[in-house]
């Protein structure tokens, strides 16, 4: 390699890098800024603003939608923490209990947050509804079996236990 | 023996350097294109008809989505193609600005408004689909803010050229550019994992294999393969004519052309 060629390789090499990490110290300071929601964990740890508009995310917690004429109470949760949201207005066609949404507002005094927008997350699967079905029959039949082993382990506990 | 063997592997790199260079000679590559271009547009048009009859017809609904999910057999196509032909582009833009090899330049210009055109047909896609099934044509989280300035890469570096007159000048610019822009590609790639997004995260590439059925995954992949060689056809069609172009003052241009 000639060495002008040298030069301009380095050169080169030296452009990519640089801006490269230039941009991943940045995209690194900025990171809260970068997610497009806080999950419920961070708003029960304060990390939330107070008084600012932002949006939280998570799964609708099951048995939580509570619908009163075009208002809707739910609970939106990570599995860990739970923010309960009200809403009012038209809900996205994927809304629904287990379904991951993104909702934009703010929390009022109560600790509720008053949401102005209400988004469904779709997940990155794709199947026929009878597969989805099946799945599911297949999960609860599972669920069920795991059940009626530790009724089983328990009575057997329990007999070993008294006798 | 020894010295035979030693010989062996220097005679082919020797025939494979002959070839690099027979390609890089404009008028081998104007000849080479032009044979493969059928080639590359048929196959694309018979696997994009495949892939079509199979996305649209044969594919079952999606068990969340319906039928509203079958946007996905162009948007996906066309948001990995835009990305493609951004690593194109910046690949042959890095050939040209260290070894200053023509036809390097050539070949980054031409995937240049392709790669704008998948990124903007992936951006409207997927809008059309964000309405239905989040509540919003567009949100700013990172994955689709990333994907617009890959969009604005794109403008820009065809905005340059189109700025600078000299053919070579404006191929050094540009290809400075299309380095810089390098580092949106891991971003928009990674964006669905690296950080809370609208945006579902990665359904083909990811560990424990793909989550979408087979049946669907097929066409999606017929797809994605006619994307690819429409876009080397075309990227052929416009490089050529680009070649044609450059080298209009020297003998095997008059010669092909058939002009005195």
């Amino acid at each position: 390699m000639t060495p002008k060629r040298r030069r301009r390789l380095i050169f080169a090499v030296l452009l990519v890098s640089g801006i490269g990490t230039a941009v991943a110290l940045g995209a690194y300071a900025f990171r809260q800024n970068l997610f497009y929601f806080y999950s419920p964990t961070q708003v029960a740890e304060g990390d939330a603003p107070r008084n600012h508009v932002f949006r939280v995310g998570g799964l609708v917690e099951k048995g939580s939608v509570k619908r009163d004429g075009m208002t809707v109470h739910f609970v939106v949760t990570d599995t860990e923490k739970s923010v309960p949201i009200v809403y009012t207005g038209i809900l996205p066609d994927l809304f629904r209990e287990g379904q991951g949404i993104v909702a934009e507002g703010r929390l009022n005094r109560s600790g509720e947050f008053v949401a102005t927008q209400v988004l469904a997350k779709h997940d990155s699967t794709y199947m026929p509804p009878e597969v989805a079905r099946a799945l599911k029959r297949a999960h609860e039949r599972e669920a069920a079996a795991a059940r009626a082993k530790l009724a089983q382990e328990a009575a057997r506990a329990a007999g070993a236990g008294g006798r | 023996m020894a010295q035979r063997e030693a010989v062996i592997p220097a005679t082919t790199t020797r025939r494979l350097w002959t070839w690099f260079h027979r390609l890089a000679s404009p008028r081998y590559f104007y000849e080479l294109a032009g044979r493969l271009i059928p080639w590359f547009g048929w196959a694309a048009a018979v696997l994009l008809a495949a892939g079509l009859y199979g996305g649209l017809w044969l594919a079952p609904p999606d068990y969340q989505q319906g039928d509203a999910y079958r946007i996905i057999f162009i948007h996906v196509p066309a948001a990995w193609m835009s990305l493609f032909a951004y690593v194109a582009m910046a690949g042959a833009g890095f050939i040209g600005l260290v070894w200053r090899i023509k036809l390097a330049e050539v070949v980054a210009r031409a995937c240049a408004p392709l790669g704008a055109s998948f990124t903007l047909l992936a951006l409207c896609t997927g809008s059309l689909w964000g309405k239905p099934m989040w509540g919003a044509y567009w949100v700013w989280d990172a994955r689709l803010t990333s994907e617009l300035v890959l969009l604005f890469l794109y403008l820009g570096y065809i905005a340059l050229d189109a700025a600078i007159e000299d053919r070579r000048k404006a191929a050094r610019a540009t290809s400075v550019l299309a380095l810089v822009g390098v580092v949106d590609i891991p971003i928009i790639h990674y964006s669905v994992e690296w950080w809370h997004t609208l945006h579902q995260g990665p359904t083909v590439f990811k560990l424990g294999g793909p989550s979408i059925s087979l049946d669907m995954l097929v066409p999606l992949l017929l797809m994605v393969v006619a994307f690819k060689l429409f876009f080397f056809a075309m990227m052929l069609v416009r490089a050529r004519t680009e070649v044609l172009e450059r080298e209009v003052n020297s003998a095997w241009v008059r010669e092909v052309v058939g002009e005195p």
